[in-house]
């Protein structure tokens, strides 16, 4: 037996992909050109699948603070916050997302699948249980595992689901923490925050939001969809990351409870990584200006994000969830999707392909994200792609959701 | 009026419970008994473990922790955390 070995089935499946002219998980981007356009293979791509929302990855200012602190501290740390110290740049974007949240402290972590780590670890232990909504992303369930806590899953977006659960667990002394996304990655479907809010309230546990996808696209100055849905003070903990709508690399913890810092000494994926790099820490704090202060980013975003939707719709695209910036089209199977997923490269445009287990339910994907940064005319190219598409496989031939789960 | 009448779970009747769901996850037919691996015969992967659990959850009206996946590799396995559980 080799290490491998293990592996035989995914290795076999993941050949089939060679059959195509371009593996979609292996996707080499040669040049970045803008937020929304890419060169890959030495073609002009317009990029639908970078979760770059409000676009601020070429942002002028933030290229330039960024600049500015890899020439006056270096291009890295070179190591974690409590043996090299914390930098002077690391504290301001802590104090500014705070603010931002109306938290008492955030802690910033390297990368936003490190802060679902660091903040579920540090928080849980073997002691306590973890209630999670079954399609959480994976750094939840990664985070969750770590902490060595009891875990059980809820049905997705089920408040009703987590309130039987919790009710059975009534008698049960450990402590309580439920894990959701205010919006989940692969469909683009937001959960119901308020009526989670009305359970953990009635059983008093704690509620840990996941606000990845949703920070800087909704809520007043782009605070996130509890800040929207008016249950921020609720919320005992919020997760983000820097990787989507800010438009650099990190993510962090933030919340009001009095000991959260605790967690700057007890946490494991805190205390023995590498800190964020000056740059990346600059950026951060520059971009979060432009979220706070640019609503016509989100205003640019929602407004590419329904022409899209309307436009897929209309083809006959079955989609995965209400209108969001993320836009899910389903495909019947494994074979198709990787097909139509070939179509739209050729044709010029790059999206994400996800099959199972990467996407929840069996489910097969093309995934589109939509930026703030995205031109009409781009929009229009997209859909013009998938109307190409749509004319050698029929969307409205293909098995509906309902009948695929 | 129809009584409600508590069902006393057994090795026997738990087992047909999961025979019975596992046949979602059995497009081939394959003849499951109670030492069928999950895995390499039913080609049943983490996730779908996981959804697996969740049904079973949902029959017996119990939770089971997923962290108690690894050690599920057989109906009987199953069987055995269910009875656990239904008489704690």
């Amino acid at each position: 037996m080799g290490l491998f070995d293990k592996y035989s089935q995914i290795i076999e499946r993941h050949s089939k992909l060679e059959d195509f002219d371009v593996d979609p998980f292996n996707v080499c981007v040669d040049r970045v050109i803008s937020p929304t356009v890419g060169i890959i293979n030495g073609q002009q791509k317009i990029l639908v699948g970078t979760n770059n929302y409000l676009g601020l990855t070429f942002e002028a200012d933030c290229i330039d603070e960024a600049v500015k602190a890899l020439e006056a501290h270096g291009t890295a740390t070179t190591g974690s916050r409590i043996a090299n110290g914390t930098y002077a740049g690391h504290v301001q974007l802590e104090q500014d997302i705070a603010s931002f949240l109306n938290c008492r402290a955030a802690i910033v972590f390297p990368t936003g699948y490190q802060a679902n780590l660091g903040i579920l670890a540090g928080l849980a232990d073997k002691s306590d249980t973890i209630l999670l909504d079954a399609d959480s992303h994976a750094s939840i369930y990664d985070g969750c595992t770590l902490s060595g806590a009891t875990m059980i899953r809820f049905r997705h977006n089920s408040p009703g689901d987590l309130d039987k659960r919790l009710e059975r667990l009534k008698d049960d002394k450990s402590n309580k923490l439920v894990v959701i996304e205010s919006i989940y990655s692969m469909f683009g479907d937001r959960a119901p925050l308020d009526e989670f809010v009305d359970v953990k309230n009635r059983h008093g546990v704690s509620l840990l939001v996941d606000e990845a996808h949703s920070l800087g696209i909704f809520g007043d100055c782009g605070r996130g969809l509890a800040a929207e849905m008016g249950v921020g003070a609720n919320v005992d903990y919020t997760v983000g990351t820097f990787s989507k709508s800010l438009g650099t690399v990190g993510g962090f913890g933030a919340s009001n409870h009095p000991l959260f810092e605790t967690l700057r000494y007890t946490s494991r994926p805190y205390m023995y990584t590498a800190s964020s790099s000056p740059s990346n820490v600059a950026a951060a704090i520059t971009a979060l200006k432009h979220i706070r202060t640019r609503p016509e980013l989100r205003t640019n975003l929602w407004q590419n994000a329904k022409m899209l939707h309307d436009s897929l719709s209309e083809l006959g695209y079955d989609i995965c969830a209400p209108m969001s910036p993320i836009i899910a089209v389903r495909m019947p199977d494994e074979e198709t999707a990787i097909y139509h997923w070939n179509m739209l490269f050729k044709a010029g445009i790059y999206v994400n392909l996800a099959l199972p287990p990467g996407a929840p339910n069996g489910t097969c994907l093309l995934r589109c994200s939509v930026s703030a940064k995205h031109s009409s005319e781009q929009i229009a190219f997209i859909v013009d792609a998938f109307a190409k598409s749509s004319a050698i496989i029929n969307p409205k031939e293909l098995p509906r959701a309902a009948a695929a789960q | 009026m129809e009584q409600m009448v508590a069902v006393i779970w057994t090795p026997e009747n738990v087992l047909d419970e999961i025979r019975s769901l596992l046949e979602a996850y059995n497009p081939n037919g394959v003849k499951i008994g109670s030492a069928t691996n999950l895995s390499s015969e039913l080609n049943i992967d983490s996730v779908a473990a996981m959804n697996l659990v969740m049904e079973i959850e949902d029959r017996f009206e119990l939770d089971i922790p997923i962290n108690q996946l690894p050690d599920m590799d057989t109906p009987k396995d199953l069987v055995d955390i269910v009875l656990t559980r239904v008489n704690k």
